[in-house]
């Protein structure tokens, strides 16, 4: 081990300078392997967190071509179907493929380091994650290509999605079947990183890290782990059954042979509002650690923000059938359904109580991340105003299918999860990157947004009011809407300027100098900040010892460690160690399988490093997303309606999962 | 030697927060979890065979007279007695005898294929009968339900017979045995859906 631990090796460089004659190298030192096998949570966590903009900016172009097409009454820019599938896809690629995924992006990379955990609690399991997420993202995409993306809106409504008025083609399904089946592989994906942030969460705490010292991040993250493991079945089961109407001939949803639609609704809302809280706790959480940050002070009321939130995730399994007042259920289910959501808004209005809180008193410095951190909070209260009235049975009956719903819907997850992840964005990009976003295209950033999304997003209050349904394709002058929509399109567009602005203010920060933001450069309290910008491999060089909630202000810390640096505490926890060993560590994470054989950590007591801790990284390791191919194989199977096609992908894709599996439990049994 | 264990079992050498967890593997407790979203999963499919009960009950066939339910009991007896012998797996393997686990997985997993043999045979009879995916609410709702947890134990069987190539090659003993004790977990689940579906489906 020392032979090779001594090998002289680029530890983390991907690849080789390239204008010498490069040395050759292996497989495993390319940065190919190195990203297609990783099972480092950071990698990880960056791959989910990129392909999360990028799925955000798709998203946003489809939102672009509907507003275009609303901007004056009988506009045909987009043809009706086309605008069916522009809805439908807008919809579901930003919830399952943009918010998800940027909240499981963040997450991954940071909570780990939150908690002092050497990587997430199975990092294979994380990869597999990450590869089913994209195989079903890409899956879903190609709709476009083979005849039409899904059209049926993104609760999919039954009897709509049944064969006779959403047929499939000859070859293969139809954009129905695409959107079923992709996303069941997007819910797999979601379950198993559920099932991981619980384990990492529960169990590889640092020592001290009570569960009332946890980050608020990794508290909302713990709660929507299980709000996602409990909720994804019932969307599971949903999907099967329609599956099964489309492709067997049973008639589960289909009125004529005995089948209940309204089922396809419950089934659905069990997910669905469970999903919406998946989508804006992530959010609750990163605004809950910027805003103590930002203002050098604690969270006021800590407890009453991590229960809340678990209050939330509670009520939030009890009141889906508010999305189905109109369908008829009775006073007694309406009135109870009602009941539930208004107690909702008992957390949520307690937990803005205590940002604001937090805020009063404090020092206030406003960085770009604490500009959307306070924009979300005053967005948020909207959105959750909104909610309020809609959860009254007689104002819903009024307002439902309007365009006030989409009012809200864009209030709470634009002005709300997305301005938190937006904010959690400008937050951890020095952490993840070791540059900073400027500060100046920042802010610029945000006042466009904020001037956008209102005008984009506000007078749809008043259009539903004025009774403008949501989803028609185009309508009528003469009804008072023109203004309106003419308004709220100008803001869109203005809204996508300021995008732009943001992702020129990524591209941007890469020209800056690395490593130009030292540990700890906004001065934050949790362990994150302790370690380099961006971490090593095996993120702390010992495993931390948490005292309190706010590790890095805390002056008995520095005491203990014989750090000298106050507050910003550089170096608080992290020993200083010499090179060497720095490489050995890098050099196990990225070597091959032999370094696997040591130390299995149930049988005997391994090797201290640095304080007699030690920190397991496995090794790179290319079977999850074996995998994860394969399942997008047997996702294709069920797609082809030639028996020669769904036989080859049927067999292909089970080969490669069995094969798969079998190389992943070799590697971690030997 | 670095000092750092790339091994990613539980166990983790390090100490951690106490959170009243620490005697649980943390993959059995990610497998507790997985069981955990299994509970909804089947809740969904039988609540779906209930949503349509009443209407099977006044539209269709009895149940009770479609099915055989002194067949599903011996089929249920038998699905019992292999939760008996994962139990004996387990403990010959914490006993580090070798052979009489392994045996005792095989028999396990033999008994898992004749549950499903029954099923199939079930299934057969049933389709003769014009009892299908398609042929009306009962076939539908019942099928699903029942093809779910057949597929559920056929997996259940392929991960005994790897525990079973496994064990027989020494790969358990009293030092590590976690692996057999998680199939374990998942077929005792299994059993469990089948002790619930053949209650809530077949008897009432």
């Amino acid at each position: 081990m020392a032979a090779e631990v001594a090998a002289p090796r680029a530890p983390t460089a991907p690849a080789a300078p390239a204008v010498e004659v490069a040395p050759p190298i292996t497989v495993r030192e390319w940065a190919g392997w190195q990203w297609l096998a990783t099972v480092d949570h950071k990698k990880i966590g960056i791959l989910y967190f990129l392909s999360a903009w990028f799925f955000f900016l798709v998203g946003g172009v489809e939102a672009l071509l509907i507003r275009t097409q609303l901007i004056v009454p009988n506009n045909t820019f987009l043809h009706p179907d086309v605008f069916n599938q522009m809805f439908t896809m807008h919809a579901t690629t930003m919830i399952f493929l943009a918010i998800m995924p940027m909240s499981v992006g963040l997450a991954n990379f940071v909570v780990p380091l939150m908690i002092g955990a050497g990587d997430m609690a199975y990092p294979r399991l994380n990869a597999f994650s990450y590869w089913v997420f994209l195989a079903g993202a890409i899956f879903l995409h190609l709709s476009f290509l083979m005849g039409g993306a899904p059209n049926v809106g993104w609760f999919g409504y039954a009897p709509l999605t049944e064969k006779p008025y959403s047929p499939a083609l000859e070859l293969h399904g139809g954009g129905v079947d695409f959107w079923i089946l992709g996303l069941q592989l997007l819910g797999v994906a979601s379950v198993a990183g559920a099932i991981n942030f619980i384990i990492t969460i529960l169990k590889l705490r640092a020592p001290g890290m009570t569960f009332m010292r946890l980050p608020l991040f990794a508290w909302m993250t713990l709660i929507v782990s299980f709000l996602i493991v409990f909720a994804f079945p019932s969307l599971t089961v949903g999907l099967i059954l329609l599956l099964f109407d489309r492709m067997f001939g049973s008639h589960f949803f289909v009125p004529a042979g005995g089948g209940d639609p309204l089922l396809w609704q419950h089934l659905f809302w069990f997910f669905g509002h469970p999903e919406v809280y998946i989508l804006i706790l992530p959010a609750m959480g990163i605004v809950s650690e910027v805003l103590p940050v930002f203002s050098r002070k604690p969270i006021f009321g800590y407890s009453f923000v991590a229960y809340s939130g678990v209050a939330i995730g509670f009520l939030g399994f009890t009141v889906w059938a508010h999305h189905m007042f109109a369908t008829g259920l009775g006073d007694i289910a309406n009135g109870a359904f009602a009941t539930g959501s208004f107690l909702i808004g008992v957390p949520t209005g307690v937990k803005i109580f205590n940002w604001i809180g937090t805020l009063w008193g404090g020092s206030i410095r406003f960085k770009t991340p604490m500009l959307f951190a306070v924009g979300f909070i005053a967005m948020f209260i909207i959105g959750g105003i909104s909610g309020i009235s809609l959860a009254s049975p007689p104002v819903d009956l009024q307002q439902t299918d309007s365009y006030y719903v989409v009012a809200h819907i864009h209030y709470v997850l634009f002005g709300g999860a997305i301005m938190g992840l937006t904010a959690g964005t400008y937050y951890w990009w020095p952490k993840i990157f070791g540059r900073f976003l400027d500060d100046r295209l920042g802010k610029l950033h945000f006042w466009l947004l904020m001037i956008g999304f209102n005008l984009a997003f506000f007078p749809m209050h008043w259009l539903g009011t004025e009774g403008m349904p949501r989803r028609i394709y185009t309508y009528f002058p003469g009804h008072g809407f023109e203004v309106w929509n003419m308004v709220s399109t100008i803001g869109a567009y203005i809204l996508g300027v300021s995008i732009l602005i943001f992702l020129a203010n990524m591209l941007l920060s890469f020209r800056r100098p690395a490593g130009e933001v030292g540990n700890n450069p906004w001065e934050g309290a949790t362990l994150e900040w302790a370690t380099t910008s961006p971490p090593p491999p095996y993120n702390f060089e010992a495993i931390p010892i948490v005292y309190s909630r706010y590790p890095l202000w805390e002056d008995r810390h520095i005491e203990e460690h014989g750090v000298t640096a106050p507050r910003t505490a550089t170096d608080a926890i992290s020993h200083p160690t010499t090179t060497q060993e720095t490489e050995a560590v890098v050099a196990v994470r990225t070597a091959e399988a032999p370094a696997e054989h040591q130390a299995p950590a149930e049988h005997g007591e391994p090797a201290g490093h640095a304080g007699g801790h030690t920190f397991h990284l496995p090794a790179p390791t290319i079977f999850p997303l074996v995998v994860a191919f394969g399942l997008l194989l047997i996702a294709f199977a069920f797609l082809f309606a030639p028996a020669v096609l769904k036989i080859t992908f049927l067999v292909t894709g089970a080969v490669y999962i069995v094969a798969g599996i079998y190389g992943w439990v070799k590697q971690v049994s030997e | 030697m670095a000092a750092v264990t790339t091994d990613h079992s539980p166990g983790a050498a390090v100490e951690r927060a106490p959170t009243g967890l620490e005697g649980l593997d943390i993959r059995k407790l990610g497998m507790w979890c997985f069981l955990g979203s299994e509970c909804i999963f089947f809740g969904a499919l039988i609540g779906t065979y209930y949503v349509y009960r009443p209407q099977i009950f006044a539209n269709e066939p009895h149940p009770h007279h479609v099915l055989d339910i002194g067949f599903t009991a011996f089929l249920a007896f038998i699905l019992l007695m292999s939760s008996l012998t994962m139990v004996l797996a387990l403990s010959a393997i914490q006993h580090n005898l070798r052979r009489a686990g392994s045996l005792w997985l095989l028999a396990t997993a033999f008994l898992g294929t004749c549950f499903l043999a029954g099923q199939a045979y079930e299934f057969t009879k049933l389709a003769h009968e014009g009892v299908t995916l398609a042929s009306g609410t009962f076939g539908q709702s019942f099928l699903t339900l029942t093809g779910f947890h057949g597929t559920h134990v056929f997996v259940g069987v392929l991960w005994l017979l790897a525990c079973f190539a496994r064990a027989i090659r020494g790969g358990f003993h009293a030092g590590n045995y976690v692996g057999v004790e998680i199939a374990g977990l998942y077929w005792h689940f299994v059993d469990l859906v089948w002790v619930a579906i053949f209650t809530l489906v077949y008897l009432m």
